[in-house]
C-alpha cells in the first residue's frame, strides 16, 4: 500500500502530504470459557452438535425460569484475571443488556456493566524490537446469544440457540496497540495464556474466540486520542488485520480530505477487503442496563482467589524466563517454545526424555526445524504430533552419541512418522548404525584411494576440494553409515 | 354436618385423616360448587376431571402422613403447572402449556394437594382489581359487580366463595393482600426470598412472592408450611431456618410490641378506615400486645418508587414474549413488524402502559434520574422499616385505604387504581412479611383487612399476631350465593 512507512518490523505509519500518522488499536475480546455446561444453565456447551438440542428451559428463557449462576465459569473467569496480572474485584454485579432480536430469547443477555468480575491487568507481547505492555482494562463474564441462520429456508430465517446461554469471557484492552503486527502478537499471547490456564480453548474456527475492533489514527506524536470505529464481531486475526489497515486507511483519507470521522459501530466485509457502516452513534442502541434481579451479586472472599491463585500452572512468560535460565537456550528460541502450551509440554517432555546427558540445540533445533515443518505440512498441531516426544528424544539421543549422524537421523525421522516407531528399531532393521570403527573405516578409505590414485596424487598436488570427493566415495562405500567426522581425520591422515 | 366447601383447611384435612371424609367426595364438592359459579368467572383453567381422577386414586392408596392429603386446591395462574395451560391471565400466553411445575406448585403436590384449576388474576399481575385479565373480570362473591381485588383476584374470589379450601397468589405489590381485604379472607406474603421464584410467571422479579390465601389463619401457617422452601433454582431464595407454623400457632402474644406508623394516616382516608385501624389497635391490647407509636418517614416515597422499580423490571422481563419461541404470534412482513404486531394484539393496555413506563425509566439519560433514585430510596424505606423493629416487633395498619369498588370505577384512571397499594407496596420494598385479616366492614357491608407486618423472617410472629386478633375480630363473611342459578 502507498505511503506505508515502517522503521521496524513491527510498526504501522501512514503517510499523506508530509503527515504521518499512527493508529490507535483497541480490542473486545469475547472468549468462550471452557466449560461444560452455560453460564446459567446445565445445558452442555459442545461444539457442533444438531441444532437446539443443547437448549434448557433456562436458556429458551419460558416463562417462569431463573438463571442460576455456573461456579466453574465464574473460577475460569477469575483465573484468566489472574494470568492478566489482573486485579480481582471481589464483588461484581451481573447486569441486564436489554435489546429485542430472534436469538436472543431472553430479550436482553446477561452482562457485566459497572462492576466486572475482573479489573485492570496487562499483557506482555515480544515483539522483534522488544517487549511491549499492553493494558487490559476488565474483563467480565456474559452469555452468548444464539444463531439466526438466514440462507437454509428461502423464507424463513431459522434460529439455533444451542449457543445461547454459553459463557463468554469479554477481555477489553487499552487502547495500547498500534499495528496489526501488535494485534497479532497479542491475541496470540491472550490466547496462549487462556490455554495454558484452560479457560479457553482459543478455536477461531469454532468461535471461541472472537473480538471487536475499535480503532482510530492521530498524527504521530499526539497524546490526544482521535474518534474510533468499532468494527464488529471479527473471527480471525488475519481479517483483524485486514480490518484495521482498511479501517486506518479510511480514516487517514477522510482528515486528509478535511472531513470528520464519525463515532460509529461498522462491519467488515471479508470479501470486499473493506469496512461499512452497521450504525452511527445516533442510532445506537439504548441498552437500558440495569442489574438482574434475579441475580445476586457475586461476592468472591480473598480465600476462593487465594485457592485459585495456588491452582494456576506455571505461564508463558515464567516458563520463558525458566527455559532460558535452566536449558540456556536463547530468548527467540524460548518465545517460540512456549507460546503453545502443547509445544512447551512436548519440549519439556523431549529433555526430560534426553535424560543426563542431553543435547539442548538439537532438541531445539529438531522441534522447531524437522517436526514443525511436518506438523505445518499436514496441518496438524502439536498433539497430534505423529511422532511422539519420547521417540524423538530417543532419535536426538541416537545423533548426540554418535549412533547415527544428522542425516541418517533424517532419514529414520522420515521413517518414524509412520507410526510412530522407536528409532533404535529402525536402526537395527535397516542397519543404518554408524560406522564408528577406525580399523574398517581405514581399509575402506585405503580401497578408495587404491582405486583413484590419480585423483589423490591431483589432491596432493594442492588441489584441495577433491577432499570432498573422497569423503563423498567413502560414504557412498558405506551407504552413508560411515562416522562423518572419523571419516575426515583418517582421510587427512592417508592423503 | 356443615357443606364440606366451608369447612377450613385444617377441618378437611381433620376429616380425610379421620376417614370422616374422602378426598374424592371433597373433590367432587368443590367441583359441583365451582361448576355452579362460572358467573363468577374466577377459573381461566379448569383441571375438574383430572382432579378427581387423581382424589380417587389418592383414596386407593392414601397417605395421611402428608400435610394435604388428597386436597384439592386451585391455583393463581401465574404458577406454571406441569401440562396444564398457564396464562398469567395473558392472550400472549393464551395458549401456553408449560413442560415443568414452579417450585411452589410443586411443593403442594408433593404433600398430596390436588390441582383444581387455575385462577383468573390481572395480566401478568399487574393491576388491584382483576380488571386487566385477557379472560375477564372476576365478580366479588361478597356482591354483584364487585371487583374482588387484584392481581390474585380470580384466587380470592374462589377462595370467598368456597370453590377451593385454599389457594396461593403472588404479591408484588398487595397482590395477595388487597384481594384478601376485598374479599373478607386471610392472604400472606412471606419475606421476600421465603418462596422460590421458580417456575412463577415473572413480574417485577426483586418484588414478587408467592403466599398462601386461606379463609382464616390457621390455614395460611398450614399452606406457608408447605410452600416455604429453600430452592437452588431461585438464587433469591434464602436458606433460613422455616417454622412448622402450624404446630408453632399461637394466640399467645402477650407483652408483643405493636407499632402503629403515623405516615399511614394519609389524607383523603374514608372515616371507616381510621376507625377499623383504631378498633384493630383495640384488639391487640385486648391481645396483650404492647402498642407503640412509630414513624416510617419516607413511608409517602413508597408508592411513586414501586411505580418505577416495578415496571421497569417488568419491562425487561417481559421482553420474552416476542413471537419467536412459544405463545402468541402474529405475522408480520419483517421481524421488527412480526414483534410489533405479536406484542401488541398480545398485550393488554395497563401491561402495555407498564411496559412504556418502564422502558422509560431505565433509558439512558433518565436512568439516574428515575430508577437509580427509586433504588436509592428504596434502600431508605427499608432502613425505616430496620429502625422501627428495633423497638417492635411487629407493625399494624389498615391493608388497602377503601373497600372493595364496583367494576369498572376506577379502570379509566390507573393513578387512583395505583393508590389501592398505597399500604400494601412499602412491604414488598423492605422485603418483609406481611398479612391481611378480615376486621370488619363498611358502610355498605364490604369486607376490609388489617395489616401486620413482621419483621424478615418472622412469619411465626406475624401469624401469631393475626391467629389471636382473628379471634378477637370474630369476622365472619356474609356469602349469599347470589350469582348460583
Amino acid at each position: 500500500m502507498d505511503g506505508i512507512m515502517s522503521k521496524n518490523n513491527s510498526e504501522y505509519l501512514i503517510e499523506r502530504n508530509d503527515n504521518i500518522y499512527e493508529v490507535v488499536i483497541g480490542l473486545e475480546v469475547h472468549a468462550q470459557v471452557t466449560s461444560n455446561s452455560k453460564l446459567f444453565s446445565s445445558s452442555s456447551t459442545k461444539f457442533g452438535a444438531e441444532p437446539n438440542t443443547q437448549v434448557s428451559l433456562v436458556d429458551a428463557a419460558f416463562p417462569g425460569m431463573l438463571p442460576v449462576i455456573n461456579e466453574y465459569c465464574v473460577k475460569q473467569a477469575i483465573k484468566t484475571g489472574i494470568g492478566l496480572k489482573a486485579k480481582i474485584n471481589n464483588k461484581s454485579v451481573f447486569d441486564r443488556k436489554n435489546y429485542f432480536y430472534a436469538d436472543l430469547p431472553q430479550g436482553y443477555q446477561i452482562s457485566q456493566y459497572k462492576y466486572p468480575i475482573v479489573g485492570e491487568g496487562n499483557v506482555i507481547l515480544d515483539m522483534p524490537e522488544g517487549q511491549k505492555q499492553v493494558g487490559i482494562e476488565r474483563l467480565h463474564l456474559e452469555q452468548d446469544a444464539g444463531k439466526s441462520i438466514h440462507d437454509v429456508d428461502p423464507s424463513n430465517t431459522l434460529v439455533d440457540l444451542n449457543r445461547s446461554g454459553v459463557a463468554l469471557m469479554e477481555i477489553v484492552s487499552k487502547p495500547d496497540l498500534r499495528s496489526p503486527d501488535e494485534v497479532n502478537a497479542y491475541i496470540k499471547k491472550l490466547r496462549s495464556i487462556m490455554r495454558y490456564l484452560g479457560t479457553c480453548d482459543g478455536n477461531m474456527q469454532e468461535g471461541s474466540l472472537r473480538a471487536d475492533v475499535n480503532v482510530s489514527v492521530r498524527i504521530k506524536g499526539s497524546t490526544e486520542l482521535g474518534t474510533r470505529c468499532e468494527i464488529k464481531n471479527v473471527n480471525s486475526i488475519k481479517f483483524m488485520q485486514m480490518a484495521i489497515i482498511y479501517e486506518a486507511n479510511r480514516q487517514v483519507d477522510l482528515i486528509e480530505e478535511g472531513d470528520e470521522i464519525d463515532q460509529e459501530t461498522r462491519l467488515f466485509d471479508t470479501k470486499k477487503n473493506e469496512t461499512r457502516s452497521m450504525r452511527s452513534k445516533e442510532d445506537a442502541h439504548d441498552y437500558r442496563y440495569f442489574p438482574d434481579p434475579d441475580l445476586l451479586p457475586l461476592e468472591i472472599t480473598d480465600e476462593f482467589i487465594d485457592q485459585l491463585k495456588s491452582e494456576i500452572p506455571e505461564l508463558p512468560d515464567d516458563k520463558k524466563k525458566r527455559f532460558i535460565d535452566e536449558f540456556k537456550i536463547s530468548p527467540y528460541e524460548a518465545t517460540i517454545l512456549v507460546s503453545d502450551i502443547d509445544t512447551a509440554k512436548y519440549f519439556e517432555e523431549v529433555v526430560a526424555k534426553m535424560g543426563k546427558n542431553r543435547d539442548m540445540k538439537l532438541a531445539v533445533n529438531w522441534i522447531t526445524g524437522e517436526l514443525f515443518a511436518v506438523l505445518n505440512n499436514k496441518n496438524i498441531e502439536i498433539a497430534q504430533s505423529p511422532i511422539s516426544a519420547k521417540n524423538l528424544a530417543i532419535l536426538i539421543n541416537l545423533i548426540k552419541n554418535g549412533t547415527i549422524s544428522g542425516k541418517i537421523a533424517k532419514t529414520i525421522f522420515e521413517l518414524m512418522l509412520d507410526g510412530d516407531k522407536d528409532p533404535q528399531i529402525i536402526v537395527e532393521e535397516k542397519g543404518l548404525k554408524q560406522q564408528s570403527d577406525p580399523k574398517a573405516l581405514e581399509a575402506l578409505i585405503d580401497k578408495i584411494i587404491n582405486d583413484n590414485r590419480e585423483k589423490a596424487i591431483e589432491y596432493k598436488q594442492g588441489k584441495e576440494k577433491l577432499f570432498g570427493f573422497f569423503v563423498g566415495q567413502a560414504m557412498k562405500a558405506s551407504s552413508g553409515k560411515a562416522n562423518p567426522q572419523l571419516i575426515n581425520e583418517i582421510l587427512k591422515k592417508k592423503l | 354436618m356443615t357443606e364440606i366447601t366451608s369447612l377450613s383447611l385444617f377441618e378437611l384435612i381433620k376429616n380425610i385423616k379421620e376417614k370422616k371424609i374422602s378426598s374424592n367426595e371433597v373433590t367432587k364438592s368443590f367441583v359441583d360448587r365451582s361448576e355452579k359459579s362460572k358467573k363468577l368467572n374466577a377459573y381461566v383453567t379448569e383441571n375438574f376431571e383430572n382432579c378427581l381422577k387423581l382424589s380417587k386414586e389418592f383414596d386407593n392408596k392414601p397417605n395421611f402422613d402428608l400435610k394435604l392429603p388428597g386436597i384439592p386446591i386451585a391455583v393463581k395462574d401465574l404458577f406454571c403447572t406441569n401440562e396444564v395451560r398457564t396464562t398469567a391471565g395473558s392472550n400472549i400466553l393464551n395458549n401456553f402449556v408449560p413442560s415443568y411445575e414452579s417450585t411452589v406448585t410443586q411443593n403442594i403436590w408433593n404433600e398430596g394437594g390436588i390441582l383444581l384449576g387455575k385462577l383468573n388474576c390481572d395480566e401478568f399481575a399487574m393491576g388491584s382489581s382483576n380488571e386487566t385479565s385477557f379472560f375477564g373480570n372476576v365478580q366479588n362473591p361478597i356482591a354483584k359487580d364487585l371487583v374482588p381485588g387484584g392481581s390474585s383476584g380470580g384466587s380470592s374470589s374462589a377462595l370467598a366463595a368456597n370453590l377451593t379450601p385454599v389457594t396461593i397468589g403472588t404479591d408484588t405489590g398487595g397482590s395477595i393482600r388487597q384481594p384478601a381485604s376485598f374479599t373478607g379472607t386471610v392472604g400472606l406474603k412471606p419475606t421476600y426470598g421465603s418462596c422460590s421464584r421458580y417456575g412463577i410467571v415473572a413480574f417485577a422479579s426483586s418484588l414478587d412472592q408467592a403466599g398462601p390465601m386461606s379463609k382464616d389463619v390457621k390455614d395460611s401457617s398450614i399452606l406457608l408450611e408447605v410452600v416455604s422452601s429453600f430452592d437452588k433454582k431461585d438464587s433469591t431464595s434464602i436458606d433460613f431456618k422455616r417454622n412448622n407454623y402450624s404446630s408453632e400457632l399461637t394466640r399467645n402474644i402477650k407483652g408483643i410490641k405493636i407499632g402503629i406508623p403515623k405516615e399511614y394516616r394519609v389524607d383523603g382516608m374514608p372515616n371507616e378506615i381510621e376507625n377499623l385501624w383504631k378498633k384493630g389497635i383495640e384488639y391487640a391490647k385486648d391481645c396483650g400486645a404492647e402498642i407503640i407509636d412509630i414513624s416510617l418517614p419516607h413511608t409517602s416515597y413508597a408508592l411513586p418508587t414501586y411505580y418505577i422499580v416495578a415496571p421497569a423490571e417488568a419491562s425487561s422481563n417481559l421482553a420474552r414474549y416476542d413471537g419467536v419461541k412459544y405463545g402468541l404470534r402474529s405475522s408480520g412482513e419483517s421481524l421488527i413488524d412480526m414483534y410489533e404486531k405479536t406484542r401488541s394484539e398480545g398485550f393488554g393496555e395497563e401491561v402495555k402502559r407498564r411496559i412504556m413506563i418502564g422502558t422509560y425509566v431505565l433509558s439512558s439519560g433518565y436512568y439516574d434520574a428515575y430508577y437509580l433514585k427509586a433504588q436509592k430510596v428504596r434502600q431508605l424505606i427499608k432502613q425505616d422499616f430496620d429502625q422501627a423493629y428495633n423497638k417492635v416487633d411487629a407493625i399494624l395498619t389498615p391493608s388497602t385505604p377503601s373497600s372493595a369498588f364496583k367494576i369498572g370505577e376506577k379502570s379509566n384512571d390507573p393513578v387512583s387504581m395505583y393508590l389501592n397499594d398505597i399500604f400494601t407496596v412499602p412491604v414488598n420494598l423492605a422485603g418483609l412479611p406481611g398479612i391481611s385479616i378480615p376486621a370488619g366492614t363498611d358502610k355498605n357491608n364490604y369486607p376490609l383487612g388489617l395489616q401486620i407486618i413482621g419483621k424478615p423472617f418472622d412469619e411465626q410472629t406475624v401469624l401469631n399476631i393475626a391467629y389471636s386478633m382473628e379471634e378477637k375480630i370474630g369476622y365472619k363473611n356474609n356469602i349469599t350465593d347470589w350469582w348460583m342459578e
